[in-house]
């Protein structure tokens, strides 16, 4: 595990080195955290305001727009169901169901071991193997709700 | 390789020098000495593992000593999704599909070392027959892959590869012999229109970027594609992201711009990183960036990410986007075309639009238009999904009829379903029903029927798949993706989705229709942007082609498809019950009780539903080993 400091530090070299604190890159700045923090809390994105010299509230703004940012930590296998069209008339919230039925948690929670966290995403473009479901970089294809419990049991 | 190039003819030597790497590809030979092993790197074969049969296809080629014998190299996608993964041998031509890793010792051992075809990887056309090349699968035949000409053939992380396709002579032929104002007439005559989903004139934007009076313009690609349910954009960059390049240098010259900006979603990560390959590749070569091939002009092109906002696909918000704001658009006038990025003129297009560019200045603009119809030439690239036999990616002459695409190239109806609808146009579309399946596809026949083209979304739905839930799917995706920056968007969606909801669940009146009509109809005049203005289209075509079922909903509170689950009731028919009771262990709720009855074939007593303990999950239908199943709903 990085300490705090580092993971800050090397934020900083990122938003001064690569991007010149310049304000029209903050949505690159704020993947770069996503990626390096896990999620992005309020103080992170006080800290990218500061570097930024612009308001938190721009930040906070930019943050909950954008559906790829998250203010809540993850855990540590996400479970992304796909909501694609076509997947969702191949089944795909059948399958949403029953994942929340094995882990005992709503779409968007975290089991309290920190362990899954359930989210839906919009068309990961493997349309073919509908219904598609994802365990981080894991697709899984042409899956049945009999299938779930199998899948997850290997995590 | 990495000497630049400094003029046309050197880029042709070059392109002489390698047109082989293609040509014995293409070039139909049986039984030769040298095999090319191509396997689809698609994000649905990559998911099937085509990394992993890459490897052991290496790895049983060393174990049979014919390593010299055979290249194996991943491709871009070759739209047979459905197939997938797709191998496809070169140079008989061979098409294999639905391979698995454990089929790669047999290619290896039969078909390079012993010239052999392996009948049961072939793929079974509509007649049973079973076929060896690619151009003899009914998916194929009515196809015209423009757009997806090099996807599938050359190894995109490959620049030579690339130029051995014709790679940067478009670019060539505009710096070198032809001034901007050539290039934007081949591009009018060519009648290209957005494939974005608008279908805006090509040309006639660039006329009006290239009219705009400023030093600095830039010129952008869309590709943001969010219609959930198309993903043609996706495998252009992955498996021809030159092409790509290539054109937005064109139109760089074209109106006077030296520097461009991809916008790509950040889910894509294979499609970012062709594309940073790509741009290093190109711009050590001289075709990219200061200077290109000594003339003087320079384009240079970056990567900006987007953050998982729908709304993003409309030009003004996208702008605002790469400009690190909140992605909300603004009113136009004034377009894009007088004020965009930073305040100064600038030109989007989209992906497909861009990867149309090079094949219209090479081949001409008569060429191009001489496919398609008068007023939408050229082809359109379509992911055709859902309840289909062979779903894809398909590229298609523009005129050619929905019934076509369904049942040719698709292949109809699995499981001897019957067809219901077909939705084109994502979430800003409509569904058509049976009696329009012989419009032809054309961006102005498609929005005189109540949908639109859209970005090439096309899902096929069959009699299990209820109108109004279909409706409310796409509603409820465009009330998440609302911005919230106009009232009619922000909240009339929601009113929209709320009645939806009300009648999903057998709670909905009559006047519901009318209020919802009432709704669409202001909501499609007063919304600020695209987003907004076409979110009812899916209420508003449903509700024109399928009003009966609505009303089935509203009246007899019953769902005709068997989908909305608050209006179904399931059942035990006794006289089919075989009294097994898988039925009872695997309901989840325990609602499954057995009765002191017995069914006709059965020597154990029949099971009942308890309907009010039933969470009509359906996990007792599809366990039912009964044929006829005994479980009706």
């Amino acid at each position: 595990m990085r300490t705090n400091e580092e993971m800050f530090n090397e934020l900083d070299r990122f938003i001064e080195q690569e991007c010149n604190c310049d304000e029209q890159e903050l949505i690159a700045i704020l993947h770069r955290a996503q990626e390096i923090f896990g999620y992005l809390p309020m103080v992170v994105q006080a800290h990218v305001a500061r570097k930024l010299g612009i308001n938190v509230s721009k930040v906070y703004g930019v943050v909950s727009f954008y559906s790829f940012f998250s203010m809540e930590p993850k855990g540590e296998y996400v479970i992304s169901i796909c909501m694609g069209t076509a997947c969702f008339v191949r089944g795909s919230d059948k399958i949403l169901e029953r994942v929340e039925q094995i882990l005992g948690i709503k779409n968007g929670q975290t089991t309290a071991d920190g362990k899954f966290t359930i989210t839906t995403l919009r068309c990961v473009g493997a349309c073919g193997l509908a219904p598609v479901l994802q365990i981080n970089d894991k697709t899984y294809g042409n899956i049945t709700p009999e299938d779930v419990e199998s899948i997850i049991a290997q995590y | 390789m990495c000497t630049k190039i400094t003029s046309k003819e050197q880029l042709l030597t070059m392109y002489d020098n390698v047109k082989e790497l293609i040509e014995k590809r293409t070039t139909l030979q049986e039984k030769p000495e040298k095999y090319h092993i191509s396997v689809c790197g698609g994000t649905g074969c990559m998911s099937s593992k085509s990394e992993e049969i890459v490897k052991s296809l290496k790895h049983w080629a060393k174990e049979y000593g014919v390593e010299d014998k055979v290249e194996v190299a991943i491709t871009g996608c070759f739209g047979f999704c459905e197939r997938g993964p797709i191998v496809k041998i070169f140079p008989d031509h061979t098409f294999y599909t639905k391979v698995t890793v454990e089929e790669t010792e047999r290619i290896i051992r039969r078909h390079v070392c012993s010239h052999d075809v392996i009948n049961h990887l072939l793929y079974k056309n509509n007649n049973g027959e079973r076929v060896f090349t690619q151009e003899n699968i009914d998916f194929y035949k009515k196809q015209n892959r423009i757009a997806l000409r090099n996807c599938g053939l050359i190894n995109p992380e490959e620049i030579a590869e690339s130029i051995a396709a014709k790679g940067y002579q478009a670019l060539a032929t505009a710096l070198f012999d032809m001034t901007p104002d050539q290039v934007i007439e081949v591009v009018t005559a060519s009648g290209l229109r957005g494939r974005g989903g608008a279908g805006f004139p090509t040309g006639l934007k660039w006329k009006f970027a290239k009219n705009a009076k400023s030093k600095k313009k830039y010129v952008i690609c869309n590709a943001d594609e969010g219609d959930p349910g198309a993903f043609m954009d996706r495998s252009i960059l992955e498996g021809d992201p030159h092409s790509v390049l290539e054109s937005m240098a064109i139109c760089g010259y074209a109106i006077g711009a030296d520097e461009g900006y991809i916008y790509i979603r950040a889910e894509y990560p294979l499609a970012i990183k062709r594309l940073r390959i790509a741009i290093k590749q190109a711009t050590e070569m001289g075709l990219l960036g200061d200077n290109i091939m000594g003339t003087g002009f320079s384009f240079n092109i970056k990567i900006k990410y987007g953050a998982g906002a729908f709304v993003c696909g409309e030009e003004t918000a996208l702008i605002h986007s790469i400009e690190g704001k909140r992605g909300e658009p603004t009113l136009k006038p004034p377009f894009p075309a007088e004020k965009g990025l930073y305040g100064k003129p600038t030109n989007v297009n989209n992906v497909e639009t861009w990867a149309n560019i090079p094949y219209i200045l090479l081949n001409g603009a008569s060429n191009f238009a001489s496919i398609g119809t008068e007023k939408s030439t050229g082809t359109k690239v379509f992911a055709l999904a859902g309840k289909i036999n062979n779903g894809g990616l398909v590229e298609v002459p523009m005129g050619i009829t929905l019934r076509e695409i369904i049942y040719d190239i698709g292949g109809g109806i699995p499981n001897g379903k019957k067809f219901k609808a077909v939705q084109t146009g994502g979430p800003s579309g409509g569904c058509l029903s049976e009696k329009d399946l012989d419009t032809p596809v054309d961006y102005d026949s498609l929005v005189a029927k109540g949908s639109m083209m859209g970005s090439g979304g096309m899902i096929v739905l069959d009699e299990d798949d209820c109108m109004v839930n279909i409706a409310k799917f796409y509603l409820e995706f465009t009330v998440e993706e609302s911005c919230g920056k106009c009232t009619p968007c922000r909240i009339g969606n929601m009113r929209m989705l709320e009645i939806l909801n009300r009648i999903t669940e057998g709670k909905g009146e009559m006047h519901d229709l009318f209020e919802l009509e009432n709704l669409a109809t202001t909501i499609q005049s007063s919304a600020l942007c695209a987003l907004g203005q076409s979110a009812p289209n899916p209420v508003l075509s449903t509700l024109k082609e399928f009003r009966d079922e609505y009303v089935a909903h509203i009246v007899d509170k019953k769902c005709p498809a068997g989908s909305c689950r608050s209006l179904l009731n399931y059942e035990i028919v006794t006289d089919l019950c075989l009294g097994c009771g898988l039925c009872a262990r695997n309901c989840p709720t325990n609602a499954i009780y057995r009765t002191d009855k017995t069914g006709a074939n059965a020597r154990l007593n029949a099971y009942a539903i308890n309907p009010d303990k039933c969470v009509k999950c359906g996990a007792c239908v599809s366990k039912c080993p009964a044929k006829p199943k005994a479980i009706k709903k």
